[in-house]
This record gives structure tokens, C-alpha cells and sequence, in this order.
């Protein structure tokens, strides 16, 4: 008995560990979403090219521009992607901020075909590797872990960290805690909230952006990537309570869990109805989401 | 309104639906009466080109046939498809530049081409096809690249009653759908990885535990279901049986089954880019694995990008360069030989195109070439007079052996050719692709286990 | 919302609105049957498959249009209806040798009974909640068929092409499908066009505009719904069984394609959302654009960003959509264009 449990323990670690070290950018990928959420009633369609443009980006910078390195320029890229995100804002999302939901799904979805338009013209379908090994690291004998991958987990884990720091401990952060607990509050009591609410959605992306230039390191990718993202972001938000970005990192975790492991007992190809199903029933019950959405 | 009402309406929507849809179906059953005319109207655009034909052949004119194709110019299978089209360019430039095919009736037939970029989407392909048919009054058409794509063209193809030659397209299913007009150049997928099954027999009688982990493809689907049956057959242990889909970047669930599995080989892939993908993650992870076989990416020139992830994978080809069919070879086998020696198709192919042939890229002159003897044989243009000509071709060309079936059941599946497995293995530093087996025409001896 | 607070008044007086001219009734249908004559005046096969595409995303249009127009639901998975259909009838026709008019009905059938099934359910969700539920629909449905082998699992299903003799041959099938798609066209207008004017729409517009006064005022608000995603299925999954028995394949991925959802909304938006001409509109216009911009050499790769470039100017500024701004500019347009 105690043999056979060891022995299953020892099959599901390697299963375990590929799934937790994939949830956390998972969770970083979500945060960006629902973050815009929960402040401003947005989903944002345009989560997933945002994700593909900051592989492309790092792409870019690593290989075409030869840097090398690709977690320079992911921080490059994600620095970008604070103003991009918030001319997004401005152009796209501002005027129909207070229009029924309609309006601003279809508005983010213009600028998803405008990107998915430039990308396509620009890079085309092809697939594209970034080569940038770190090796492996080797416990015991049964799990290696491919070295860039634990880096995109600890790197994830820290974003999602200081992003709590961000909105608990600075001032800009209560500002958009006040506007996600209740705009025309906020604003009474002099919270500029029109600036708010363009650098929430800023940092949205800039999240978004990060997630995918992490994945660029692990993964190829192609214009198309982003879009698997968005959906799996879409699950983890309601997983984790949509309009709360930190449930987002234990949704992202709970999603890289059912990732891993369902493998090791169905047929790889289930894990999308699982997932799926999942979110429909948590959506249908409790829409909040596991841990709570926005109050 | 009621819930009963509501259902009165809905049935009522039901019925009309089908009544004026049925009027439609009558409407069309009746309509080859009515309709006569406009058939004409439709075929009008060959009916002077067939008078010309003749008119042409009176005089010793020149008539030029327009081939329509799609290719992948973006997408997953860019790579491939690219030099598909490189190969059925070269045979067509050639072809013109020797003055064209000429028929027994002073006719000189020449080519020229039309083709879209399908974006490796099945969407796109059915609307180009019948956009090659329809607008551009293509004569003759030659497939996409992959299994899927050719799959969607060849019921356009077959609509409008057009021969296509399909080259990178080997599963077995398109040409078990009852057509009529499609003609495979390839090794059809049922036969891909049987060879591989051998291999493992030949180096490793006491290999027992293999796993099948490929893509969710039509082609991919083919070959290893054949292979599965045909690994069972020969004692070995299946343990892991597993599709993964197209889109597949995380390999990860899969590899740790495999571990999991204890698997000693891996026979598997799909197209150029998951295989490469899987290749590399199977390196990463350090799989201790002693064989592994991958379809479609490690003939490809650019596999060896790969660098050591790549050292060691086997992979079956339709062609390698250093392939040994030969006119001599031909008459040995009492067929009539057609088209360039080997060593011809590749200089001319490096001269035009300035890198080296891969199996696709000779699959898609081969296409060009096939097409061009059945005009030859049939000395006409005439597509039923070509038709019946690649029902009798039974040739030796650089590609191979070409044969086509003609039963009712599997008509046009190519039964004459054969495949051959490279692996790459490491020459010093540069990586090097050999032929390992069949052993008649090995370059190298196999590396196994695999490093 | 405008025209909303003025149709109110005509609850009373029904059936059909009264102060509307006939040509309200006439336009739509005399729209679609032009665009479906096109093709048999220039006899030419490619305008006939060009037309395919148009009046396939016309129906689409006017059937999201009963439950995203005029109810105010908006579904972003509905492409799922028209896959289920699809699949139901395609399986019907190569595996089970059943005549497409059984398809036909069958794909029907089938999505009407997915959309009351899940109906009940998520029609109470609102907003977004509402859009994001209908994706994990659509997702999961795709996911599902992918894993279920009468369905053929991932690679789908094939149809024998000798199946097509009992039609006269592909090229009689060809026109015969296309035939019965200008059918299922006319009856989707005349469809909405009885949605829209009888008190059953009404009740439909009065919860898209409030839906808790509408229960109020004796609207059963569920009940209404859920008839309204029934009814904005059904023909969605008939023209999914028509179009996949004349392609002679389905797949998961070519049956459920989210984007197919998003473009059918975008051209509700660009005609006039709750309006009847206006998804016909929005939808032959943005097929015929997207066309111009597909063979355009210059166009072709940053097709995608100029449509929504034009989306993105609508919805901003036009969020009426055509016939909606018409309505608004030329007061006396309103009579005829409904």
C-alpha cells in the first residue's frame, strides 16, 4: 500500500511540477485581463495579440537585432507595452467607457484585428523559436526541469508580488483600488479617475506583455499564440474571481495543475473540456469566482 | 406569446424551411433540362481553346496551359510548401526553356502558372481552387502541401471535374473518398513508418516498449495507425498511443507519459514545425530514449537548426539526394525511364535556387514532371485523354517508382513508389543527414541508441 | 434606444406595426432576393460561390440579430450553432446515408434544442458575463466533439463523394445547395421580420432595454428569452448541416471558429443592431469588402486592421450602425426602413 502511494507520487511529481511552473505565467497572463476587469467592466479582446506582439517584440529584439539575451529585452518590451496599453485607452476604450458592454467588447475587438492585421502583414503566420538555452537542472532522477522555464516561474511569481505591492502599498494603487470598489466615489473625493483608469488599463498590458515575452523564452510561437492565451486567461480570470488580479495567480495555478495532471489519468486532448466546462459551470454558479471577484 | 405557440412557430419555420428548400432541390434535380444552356455558357471558355488546340496543331502552334496551385507562403507549413513550389517552378521553367512538349501533331505545348497563397488554412484553399478553376480557367492543378489542405482541394477539384496531381499530400484517406481525377505522387502515409518498425527489429531485437505520440493531423493519423498494426504484428509492447494537436507548443504532458511509460522508442510527429518543436523539448528534457522517429521534419535541410537535439533522429523521406534510381535500374525493372538522372535534378535545383533539395522540393518537380509524360503519352491536352494516360503510367524517374492504383476503391493512390529513412548524425562538428536504411542504399551506418 | 421608446405605444396594436409602409416589409426581402439572382443572371460559377459566402453571413447576421439586436443578449459563441448543426447533419448524411433534407432538419433541430438546453442557464447571466459564458460554450462543445469518436475526434468526418450522385452530381449539388441557401435566407428575414413587428419582439426590446422594468410590466423575462436564443439558433444550424455537406468534410476547428461569432456581430453593428435590414446590410457589405480586400495586392496582409480600423469608427461614433443612423438623421426614413 505505502509502496504503490510512493510510487504515485513519485510518477506525479514531474506531471506536478510542469503544471505549477507553466501556472504562474499562466496567472501573470490573466492578471492583465482581469485587472482592466475589475477596474473598469472591460474584458479586453485585444489580451491576445498584446500577448503575441510582446513575443514578436522580444523576438525582435533578441534575434533580428541580434541582443542576445531575451530577458533584457522582455523588460524592454513590457516597459513599452505601459504607454502602448494606454494609448490603447485613450483611442479605443475612453469614449465608451460607460456604454453597454457592447460597445467596449467590440471596441477592444477592433483593436485585436487591427493588431492581428499589422502583425500578419508584418511577420506572417511563420512560427518563430527564440534559441536562448539555460540548460537543465536535474533533481533526482526522475525530473529535469528545463532551467528557463523555473525562470519564467520565479520571474511571474515576482511580477505578481510587486503588483500587490503596487496596488496595497502605494498611493496611484489606492486610487485604483477606489475606482474598481466604486468610480463616481472615487472621483468625489478628487481621484482623477479618466488617468486612472487609462494607466489600469496600461498596466493591464503591461502585464499581458510580460506573460508573453516570458512564454516566448519557453516556447515557439506564432502571431496565432496570443489567442490560445487570451482564452486560457479568460478561464483563469473566472477561476480565480474576475476583477481580483491577485485570484489570478492562484487561478493561473489551479489551470497549470489541471494542465499537468489531467494527462497522466485521460487522453491530453480532454484538458480543454475540462476546462471549459469548469468555467462554464463556475461562471453559471458562481460568477465571482472562486475567490471572490470585485466586491 | 405562449410556450405552446412559440412551438407551433418554430415547427412552422421547420416546415417552410423545408419546402422551400425542397422547391430549391427540385428546382436543381430538375434543372439539367433548363439548365443546359448555361452549361455551356460555362464551358464556353474551352471550347475555343480546344478548337485552337486544333487549329494550333494544324499550323504547329504553340498552346500555353495554365497550372493552378496554392501555396503556403505564410503559416505552419511555409516551409515546406515553399519548396514544393520550387521544385514544380524548376520543372516547368525547364520545360518551356526546351522548347516546350511537343505532340505528334506539330503542337508545342508550353505552361505557365497561377497560384495563391492558401496561408496553410483549409478555408482559404477551397476558395482559391475554385477561384483557379472558375476565373482563371486553370487546365490542370497540382495539390497544396499537407494532407489537410489537399484533402479540401480535391473535393474542388473533383466538383468541377479537374485532374489534379497532388504532391505532399500522403494520406491515404483523399484518395479513398471515390475520386476520380486525383493522382498521388507520394508514398501514401500508411507506409511511412513501417520501415521504422523494421529498423527497430534489425538494430534492437530486444527493444520492447514503444510510443506513438503524433499530431492530430490526417496525414499523421494515417501513418501511424498503419504503423501501430504493423508494430504489433511484429512483438512490440505499444505503450503510449497518444494524438497531440496541430497547434501543440507545450510537449511537456506528453514527454512526462512518456517517461512515465518507461518507453524505449518514440515513433511520432506530424508536420515540419510541431515534430521540430517536439524534438527539441524531448533534447531539453533529457528523455532517455533509444530510437526516436519523426515524420516530415528531420529530412528537411533546416532540422539541423536543431543542433544536438537533432542528432540521432530518424525520419522517413520520399527522396534523399543521394537516391539511386537510374535509367539502368529502369530497365532492370522493365519500365521506361522519364525525365533527369538524379545528379541532374540536383545541380539544376542548387543552380536556380542555391540550396539543397529536400524531398518536398523533388515531389513538386516530380508533380511537374508526371503531368507533363501524361501529355506526352496521351498526345493530346484533352483531360480525358490525360486521365486515362496516368491510369497506365507505370515509370522510373528520379523521385522513384510511379504507379498509380485504378481500383474503384483507392483510384489514383500511388502504389509504386518507396520510401527511404535518414537520420542526422554528427560528422565532427557539422551535422550530417544520412540515409540508414533500406540497407541497399544506405550512405551510413545507423547510430543506435541514439545519443 | 430611440426607436425602442417609440415602437412602445404600438404594443397595443398588433399584429404588425401599422404606421410602417409596406416597403419596410418589401426592402429586406427584395435585398437578399437580389443579391441571391446575382449569380443566375451573370451565370457565372465563381459569383454563385461568392454569393454563398454573403447570403450564409446574412443568415448568420439575422439570426444573432433576434437574440443580440432585439434582446440584448450578446452572444460571442454562437458560431457553436451553426458547428452543432454542422456536425449533426454531416453525420447524418455520410455515416448514417440519410438524404440531406433529413440533415437539414436535423441540424435545425439540433440547435434549437442546444440553445434551450444551455438557454434556461446562462440567459441568466448578463453583460459580459453573458459573452464570456457563450465562448466557454463554444470551447467546450469544440473541445468535446474533438474527443468523441463517432464525430471522427479531431480529423472529423469525410463524406464519400459518390453520396453526391443522388443529387445529380457535384456540380447539380452545387447549385442545389446554393438554392436551398437563398430559402434559408428568405426565411430568416421573414423570420425576423415577424419577430421584430409582432408583441412577442416587443417584449423582446423591452428587456434588452430594461430588463427588470420588463418584468415589471408582465414580460416573462426568462421565458421570452430563452425562445429568442432558440429561435436565433435554428437556422444558424441548418445553414452549418447545408454548408458541410456541400464542403464534403468537417472539422472541430473549421466547425467552432470563434472569429466567425465576432464577425457575424461585427456585421450586426455595421447595418444597425435590432433593426431588420440592417444585419442584411451589415452582412453583404462586409463580405463585400472583405472581399475587395482580400484580392487586393495592396491590401491583402493588413486586411484585417482596415476592417477594424471601420469597426472601431462605428462603434465610436455610429453605434446605431447604418440603418439605425439613418433612422435617427431622416425622421422620415423610419416608415420604411425598419
Amino acid at each position: 500500500m505505502m509502496e504503490s502511494v510512493i510510487s504515485f507520487l513519485i510518477s506525479v511529481t514531474p506531471f506536478l511540477i510542469d503544471g505549477l511552473l507553466l501556472g504562474f505565467v499562466f496567472g501573470v497572463a490573466a492578471m492583465g485581463l482581469t485587472l482592466i476587469w475589475g477596474v473598469m467592466d472591460v474584458i479586453n479582446l485585444a489580451h491576445g495579440p498584446i500577448i503575441s506582439l510582446a513575443m514578436f517584440g522580444v523576438y525582435l529584439l533578441t534575434v533580428t537585432l541580434g541582443w542576445g539575451n531575451p530577458y533584457i529585452a522582455l523588460i524592454v518590451v513590457a516597459a513599452l507595452a505601459l504607454p502602448i496599453g494606454m494609448g490603447i485607452y485613450y483611442i479605443a476604450v475612453n469614449r465608451v467607457i460607460d456604454a453597454p458592454h457592447l460597445s467596449s467588447l467590440l471596441a477592444t475587438y477592433s483593436v485585436n484585428m487591427m493588431l492581428m492585421g499589422v502583425m500578419n502583414a508584418v511577420f506572417g503566420g511563420a512560427p518563430r523559436n527564440i534559441e536562448y538555452s539555460l540548460g537543465t537542472i536535474q533533481i533526482g532522477e526522475s525530473i529535469t526541469i528545463p532551467t528557463a522555464r523555473l525562470v519564467a516561474a520565479v520571474a511571474a511569481a515576482g511580477i505578481a508580488t510587486a503588483l500587490y505591492f503596487f496596488l496595497y502599498r502605494t498611493r496611484i494603487g489606492r486610487y485604483i483600488r477606489a475606482v474598481t470598489d466604486n468610480r463616481d466615489a472615487a472621483e468625489l473625493v478628487g481621484v482623477p479617475s479618466t488617468r486612472i483608469l487609462a494607466l489600469s488599463f496600461g498596466i493591464g498590458t503591461l502585464l499581458a506583455a510580460f506573460a508573453g515575452g516570458l512564454i516566448a523564452t519557453i516556447f515557439p510561437f506564432t502571431i496565432f499564440e496570443g489567442s490560445k492565451y487570451e482564452l486560457k486567461s479568460f478561464v483563469i480570470g473566472v477561476l480565480g474571481g474576475l476583477g481580483n488580479p491577485i485570484g489570478s495567480l492562484f487561478g493561473g495555478l489551479i489551470l497549470g495543475v489541471i494542465e499537468g495532471l489531467v494527462p497522466m489519468f485521460l487522453e491530453t486532448s480532454w484538458t480543454p473540456v475540462i476546462e471549459f466546462t469548469l468555467f462554464v459551470l463556475i461562471l453559471l454558479v458562481r460568477p465571482t469566482g472562486l475567490f471572490g471577484g470585485k466586491s | 406569446m405562449t410556450g405552446r405557440k412559440m412551438l407551433a412557430l418554430l415547427l412552422l419555420v421547420l416546415a417552410l424551411g423545408l419546402v422551400l428548400g425542397a422547391c430549391g432541390g427540385e428546382q436543381a434535380t430538375q434543372a439539367p433540362a433548363a439548365e443546359q444552356p448555361k452549361e455551356e455558357v460555362t464551358k464556353a471558355p474551352e471550347q475555343p481553346k480546344e478548337e485552337s488546340t486544333q487549329e494550333a496543331a494544324e499550323a504547329g502552334k504553340e498552346i500555353v496551359l495554365t497550372i493552378g496551385f496554392t501555396e503556403s507562403q505564410t503559416g505552419k507549413y511555409n516551409v515546406s510548401s515553399s519548396r514544393q513550389v520550387k521544385g514544380l517552378k524548376l520543372w516547368i521553367e525547364q520545360t518551356n526553356a526546351n522548347g516546350g512538349i511537343k505532340l505528334s501533331d506539330g503542337t508545342v505545348v508550353k505552361f505557365k502558372t497561377v497560384s495563391y497563397d492558401d496561408e496553410s488554412s483549409k478555408e482559404r484553399v477551397q476558395e482559391l481552387y475554385t477561384r483557379l478553376i472558375t476565373e482563371d480557367n486553370a487546365d490542370f492543378l497540382i495539390s497544396p502541401y499537407s494532407s489537410g489542405l489537399t484533402a479540401a482541394a480535391a473535393v474542388i477539384s473533383e466538383q468541377y471535374g479537374k485532374i489534379m496531381i497532388t504532391t505532399g499530400a500522403a494520406s491515404d484517406s483523399i484518395y479513398k473518398k471515390g475520386y476520380t481525377r486525383v493522382y498521388q505522387i507520394y508514398t501514401p502515409a500508411s507506409r511511412y513508418l513501417t520501415g521504422a518498425v523494421d529498423i527497430i527489429k534489425h538494430v534492437d531485437p530486444n527493444l520492447k516498449k514503444v510510443a506513438f505520440v503524433y499530431e492530430d493531423s490526417k496525414f499523421a493519423t494515417s501513418v501511424v495507425e498503419a504503423a501501430k498494426d504493423y508494430a504489433a504484428k511484429q512483438g512490440l509492447e505499444i505503450v503510449l498511443f497518444e494524438g497531440y494537436a496541430p497547434d501543440t507548443t507545450d510537449f511537456g504532458p506528453f514527454i512526462n507519459k512518456i517517461v512515465d511509460k518507461g518507453a524505449e522508442a518514440v515513433l511520432g510527429g506530424g508536420h515540419f514545425q510541431d515534430g521540430s518543436t517536439f524534438a527539441r523539448q524531448l533534447h531539453e528534457k533529457q528523455v532517455p530514449l533509444k530510437f526516436v522517429a519523426l515524420l516530415v521534419a528531420p529530412p528537411e535541410p533546416d532540422f539541423a537548426e536543431l543542433g544536438e537535439a537533432a542528432v540521432g533522429i530518424v525520419g522517413p523521406s520520399q527522396w534523399e539526394p543521394q537516391a539511386k534510381y537510374t535509367p539502368e535500374a529502369a530497365k532492370e525493372m522493365g519500365i521506361e525511364w522519364c525525365g533527369p538522372t538524379n545528379e541532374e535534378f540536383v545541380k539544376a535545383y542548387e543552380d536556380a535556387y542555391n540550396e539543397e533539395p529536400s524531398y518536398h522540393s523533388a515531389g513538386g518537380y516530380a508533380a511537374g514532371l508526371v503531368l507533363g509524360k501524361a501529355i506526352m503519352m496521351a498526345d493530346s491536352v484533352d483531360p480525358d485523354a490525360v486521365k486515362e494516360a496516368l491510369d497506365n503510367m507505370d515509370i522510373l524517374t528520379f523521385f522513384g517508382h510511379i504507379k498509380f492504383d485504378t481500383s474503384e476503391e483507392a483510384h489514383g493512390l500511388q502504389i509504386g513508389h518507396e520510401m527511404v529513412y535518414v537520420q542526422w548524425q554528427k560528422d565532427g562538428d557539422t551535422l550530417k543527414k544520412e540515409v540508414v536504411w533500406p540497407l541497399e542504399g544506405a550512405t551510413a551506418e545507423i547510430l543506435y541508441p541514439k545519443p | 434606444m430611440k426607436e425602442s421608446k417609440r415602437a412602445f405605444p404600438l404594443a397595443d396594436v398588433l399584429p404588425g406595426l401599422p404606421d410602417q409602409h409596406w416597403a419596410s416589409f418589401v426592402l429586406p426581402l427584395a435585398v437578399v432576393l437580389g443579391l441571391a439572382l446575382f449569380p443566375f443572371i451573370t451565370g457565372k460559377d465563381v459569383h454563385r460561390e461568392t454569393m454563398f459566402t454573403v447570403l450564409r453571413a446574412i443568415v448568420m447576421a439575422v439570426s444573432l440579430n433576434i437574440i443580440l439586436g432585439y434582446t440584448g443578449y450578446v452572444s460571442f459563441g454562437h458560431v457553436v450553432f451553426y458547428g452543432l448543426g454542422g456536425y449533426v447533419g454531416f453525420y447524418l448524411v455520410s455515416e448514417k446515408g440519410m438524404s440531406l433534407w433529413v440533415a437539414l432538419l436535423a441540424g435545425g433541430l439540433a440547435a434549437g434544442l442546444l440553445a434551450w438546453v444551455i438557454g434556461a442557464g446562462i440567459l441568466r447571466l448578463r453583460g459580459a458575463y453573458f459573452a464570456l459564458v457563450t465562448i466557454g460554450v463554444n470551447e467546450a462543445v469544440r473541445a468535446l466533439i474533438q474527443n468523441l469518436d463517432i464525430f471522427g475526434g479531431p480529423l472529423g468526418l469525410e463524406m464519400n463523394f459518390s453520396v453526391y450522385k443522388a443529387y445529380g452530381g457535384p456540380q447539380a449539388m452545387l447549385q442545389m445547395t446554393y438554392n436551398i441557401l437563398v430559402g434559408l435566407a428568405v426565411i430568416a428575414v421573414l423570420l425576423s421580420y415577424a419577430v421584430r413587428t409582432s408583441k412577442f419582439g416587443l417584449g423582446l426590446l423591452a428587456i434588452r432595454e430594461d430588463e427588470d422594468a420588463a418584468e415589471v410590466m408582465g414580460i416573462i423575462a426568462p421565458k421570452a428569452k430563452t425562445w429568442a436564443y432558440v429561435l436565433s439558433a435554428i437556422l444558424p444550424g441548418m445553414v452549418g448541416a447545408l454548408f458541410f455537406f456541400r464542403n464534403g468534410s468537417i472539422e472541430p476547428h473549421e466547425a467552432f471558429p470563434l472569429h466567425i461569432s465576432i464577425e457575424a456581430i461585427v456585421m450586426v453593428m455595421l447595418g444597425g443592431y435590432g433593426t431588420v435590414l440592417g444585419p442584411i446590410l451589415g452582412a453583404a457589405g462586409y463580405q463585400v469588402m472583405r472581399a475587395f480586400l482580400i484580392t487586393n495586392r495592396y491590401l491583402k496582409n493588413i486586411q484585417l486592421t482596415v476592417s477594424g480600423v471601420l469597426l472601431l469608427l462605428i462603434v465610436l461614433f455610429i453605434p446605431a450602425g447604418l440603418i439605425g443612423w439613418l433612422r435617427r438623421r431622416i425622421p422620415a426614413s423610419r416608415r420604411i426602413l425598419l
